[in-house]
């Protein structure tokens, strides 16, 4: 680890976006607070009591002419930063398509990371460069925040609900990984590391990993286990909705609303099932809260994600 | 420095400040503690509020030694977290907030507006109670073992997580809120009906603006947070599901009640201090505030704006992207007239005849640290800069920079330019003068660092941290060291200058304002006539200046002590 750091490490094109956007602030900032300082330095010393320098009073248009003069300029000024700051964040809502899905959960005082590959691990989060990356995120208490200064990205991780942040890696390295948001005892402990690499190591270091199925694959057979498929895999479908195809698609409910069946939504449908009914379904299914943990979820809807219906014909 | 001998000739020399005016009537524990005069009141809340100020001091001291080295080795982790919470908690509520409206509003209210009283003494001596149970409060947090939310209180750690006091404190700060919304109320009343004849609106001074503004923050903003924190409160002792999502609750809707208050209340604890520099300056460069009425409508312009700006303290809570376009840009606009205001305040030197008192000099520190920190509000209104810099060091050393840098800097500049009135004393010049450079640069050299380290990613509220980051908190802690010492001067020479300093004039700056007009330390009933106004505020003349009088002499004396050097 260095001993000394000035400058956070850019590893991305969008952190070094950023730093140009801060260049940018503090060429501003410096400009506005030097002439304010050079204004108090010159008024402070010229016009001290006693000096020979001219006193009389000053024209009444002055004051207002230049109280308007510097309100525009100020105006424009702050504007202009505003559109200048703005327009890069712009391009950054909504994630690349294919980006590469990782899962985290956030809990007291633990980052816990399951790749779709299934394969697991905590505090650290081994990523490859060059291909977009996805978080998806929840916590299993507090609030947490997901810091990545290398990238200069940080989201809040809530319970209940998923948050996402994004990112094309592109400098190989270790670097930090923090908790921002203030969740208890072990804050400060909360973190880790991130480990950027380069695409076959990445894939070397997937494949020295402990053999685990992939996250569907879990999620499959959690679905057999929880009871899920006694109702969902029946033939016929008379009980419960078909969930082949489901993912991205738009659902018609009880009520007359239509949905988009996104990760926040299968998630809901499993732990407040009565909250959003399927249209020509009789609210049956049971909640799974406090039955199936936050990774338990992940599992079950990357299941559902991937699943086509080959279960019809194999049952 | 040279001590011209300024005495009141009116009392005979070994008389003690505390036998004249409002101080001499009375020296019962009784007579003070059942007091309804303005100025007692102030004086009782200036002692409540530099006690807790000291127990802020201690916590956060502490909190320093911790940082030196990388490793938690000082205090435990829940230790350390009660500490920055205590310090936040009471420096917020029991110093800022409260800090110059309740002590010198309160004294000068109605000293600058010619009126014998605030329109509701009672309900004002009420809100010192209200404000010391609220501190008993505090004090019983502090004894029992602590709280650990940080002192945003967020959800749903605050309500269903932390095993910690959070109701004992949240109850403080809706009891002190309470004693903080009594103050607005009277202040409103007072401005709009006991204001001198001829004394109309636009002839206050701007303190009294400030004042009267930051009143109407305080009334409209400050029950939003007695509602967060009892919906807190109810989630976390009767399991009433509000915020906690387990019970279908969102914890994120507590932080939007949070920063509905709590972004005006930065407004609460910053534009009474603008309303201190707006005094200070004028006087000291004898010259008429520049662009009054743009100062007025400035002051306006934030207390409304700074309602719709809370949403920029959530740029990374989950908030939809255009939300925070819309917060990002209203933040953009309130910082204009902020701008406008510093512009003002040095254009107000131009032509003028400038001395350099303790109380300019700390206002020159006030419109430096202040430009600081409103600049880097700017990168904190900027959305992906904010994202890397919230919940960083950075984030901290901004708001101290408005908040100590800029509040405390005027509060101290209010203090010493007011000492006299207050109590019929100067305080040692030279001696003030040091400390005020001292505070200066203790300032910068403890919050400085913080902005570099939290550019880097030092996250706020960590008891251990990388060693990467260790030059900046050990800069931060000598800083404080520095800092500590600035602080503690002013209580030495000023509580000295109360037995032994040179007796002030009544009006020892030549200052135009209404409370310069009575004696020093002024009588029960502040006026033994009451005042007409026939000016606009601020009538100083630096053309061939020339003062007369008794201010005439103590000027041309600290002045001689200055240009000495
Ligand atoms: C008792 C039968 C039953 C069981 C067991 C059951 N479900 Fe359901 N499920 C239903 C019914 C009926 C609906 C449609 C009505 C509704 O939306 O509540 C449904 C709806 C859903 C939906 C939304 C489907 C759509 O088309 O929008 C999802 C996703 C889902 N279930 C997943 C699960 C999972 C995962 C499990 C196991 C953890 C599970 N279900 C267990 C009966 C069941
Ligand atoms: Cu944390
Ligand atoms: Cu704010």
């Amino acid at each position: 680890m260095r001993h000394f750091i000035f400058f956070p490490p850019e590893a991305s094109v969008y952190a070094r976006h950023v730093d140009w956007i801060l260049f940018g602030l503090l060429g501003v900032s410096a400009a506005i607070i030097g002439l304010v300082v050079a204004l108090l330095l010159v008024f402070g010393i010229r016009y001290r009591r006693g000096s020979r320098a001219p006193r009389g009073p000053l024209p009444a248009w002055v004051s207002r002419d230049v109280e308007i003069g510097w309100t525009v300029a100020t105006l424009f000024t702050f504007v202009f930063i505003f559109w200048y700051a703005t327009a890069s964040f712009l391009t950054t809502i909504g994630a690349a398509p294919n980006a590469l899905e990782i899962h985290v959960v956030g809990k007291q005082w633990m980052w816990k990371i399951e790749h779709s590959n299934g394969v697991r691990e905590i505090n650290e989060l081994h990523v490859p460069i060059g291909i977009p990356v996805k978080l998806v995120m929840i916590s299993q208490d507090v609030i947490h925040s997901f810091f990545l200064p290398a990238l200069r990205i940080k989201q809040d991780v809530l319970p209940g609900r998923y948050t996402s942040e994004s990112f094309t890696a592109d400098k190989t390295g270790t670097y930090n990984l923090f908790c921002a948001e203030y969740c208890g005892t072990d804050h400060a402990r909360m973190g880790g590391s991130i480990v950027i690499m380069k695409k076959a190591d990445y894939q070397k270091w997937l494949d020295a990993q402990p053999g685990a199925e992939n996250l569907a694959g879990q999620g499959r057979q959690l679905f057999v286990r929880l009871g899920c498929a006694g109702c969902h895999f029946e033939k016929g479908h008379r009980r419960a909705p078909d969930l082949a195809g489901l993912y991205g698609s738009y659902v018609e409910l009880a009520d007359g609303r239509t949905v988009r069946a996104d990760d926040s939504y299968l998630r809901d449908s499993i732990l407040q099932p009565k909250r959003d009914i399927v249209a020509g379904y009789a609210p049956i299914m049971p909640s799974f809260e406090g039955t199936v943990s936050e990774d338990q979820i992940f599992e079950l809807v990357a299941f559902i994600k991937s699943y086509s219906g080959d279960a019809e014909t194999t049952q | 420095m040279s001590d011209a001998v300024l005495d009141d000739t009116s009392l005979p020399h070994d008389v003690s400040t505390f036998d004249k005016g409002y101080l001499g009537d009375g020296h019962t524990l009784r007579s003070w503690l059942l007091t309804t005069d303005h100025k007692r009141i102030a004086i009782l809340y200036a002692l409540t509020l530099t006690i807790f100020f000291f127990i802020g001091g201690v916590a956060i001291a502490l909190v320093r030694i911790e940082l030196v080295t990388p490793a938690q080795d000082f205090v435990t982790a829940d230790e350390y977290n009660r500490l920055f919470t205590l310090h936040g908690i009471i420096m917020v509520w029991f110093f800022l907030v409260p800090s110059i409206p309740a002590t010198f509003g309160n004294f000068l209210l109605p000293l600058m507006i010619g009126a014998r009283d605030l329109a509701f003494p009672r309900l004002n001596l009420f809100s010192w109670y209200l404000t010391v149970i609220g501190g008993a409060f505090t004090v019983y947090v502090l004894l029992a073992g602590g709280v650990d939310t940080g002192w945003t209180f967020y959800t749903p750690y605050s309500s269903i997580y932390s095993n910690s006091h959070v109701i004992a404190a949240a109850i403080a700060v809706f009891v002190a809120g309470f004693g903080t919304i009594a103050t607005g109320i009277n202040f409103i009343v007072t401005t709009h009906t006991m204001r001198a004849p001829g004394l109309t609106w636009f002839r206050l001074p701007l303190f009294v603006w400030a004042m009267y503004t930051v009143s109407v923050v305080i009334i409209l903003a400050t029950p939003v947070l007695a509602m967060a924190l009892t919906l807190m409160m109810a989630e976390r002792f009767f399991g009433v599901p509000i915020f906690n999502p387990q019970g279908g609750g969102d914890p994120i809707l507590f932080q939007h009640l949070f920063w509905f208050y709590s972004h005006p209340a930065v407004y609460i604890m910053i534009l009474p201090a603008m309303g201190v520099v707006s005094e200070v300056i004028p006087c000291f460069a004898r010259r008429r505030l520049f662009g009054y009425d743009f100062m007025v409508y400035a002051l306006v312009a934030i207390s409304v704006v700074g309602f719709f700006v809370w949403g920029h303290h959530m740029f990374v809570s989950g908030e939809s992207p255009y939300a925070n376009l819309v917060f990002s840009f209203l933040s953009f606009v309130v910082a204009v007239p902020s701008a406008i205001k510093v512009f003002n305040w040095t254009a107000t030197l131009y032509r003028g005849q400038i001395t350099y008192e303790a109380p300019m000099l700390y206002a020159f520190g006030f419109v430096g640290l202040f430009t600081m920190g409103g600049l880097t509000g700017l990168f904190l209104a900027s959305i992906p800069i904010d994202v890397q810099a919230t919940d960083t060091y950075f984030v901290i050393a901004h708001f101290h920079y408005v908040m100590v840098g800029g509040t405390v800097s005027a509060f101290f500049a209010a203090l010493h330019f007011w000492w006299s009135k207050i109590t019929g004393r100067m305080y040692p010049e030279t001696w003030a003068r040091f400390a005020a450079v001292l505070m200066y640069f203790g300032f910068n050299f403890t919050f400085f660092p913080q902005f570099i380290m939290g550019w880097a990613g030092m996250p706020r509220r960590y008891g251990s941290y990388p060693p990467e980051f260790q030059i900046y908190h050990v800069l931060s802690s000598a800083g404080a060291v520095v800092l500590a010492a600035a602080y503690l001067m002013p209580l030495g020479y000023l509580t000295w200058s109360l037995r032994w300093g040179r007796r002030a004039g009544d009006n020892p700056w030549g200052a135009t304002g209404l409370e310069w007009q009575t004696s020093s330390p002024p009588p029960t009933h502040n006026f033994d006539k009451l005042p007409t106004v026939e000016r606009a505020p601020y009538d100083y003349h630096p053309e061939g200046y020339v003062e007369t009088g008794e201010a005439a002499r103590t000027i041309e004396a600290s002045q001689k002590g200055g240009e000495q050097e």
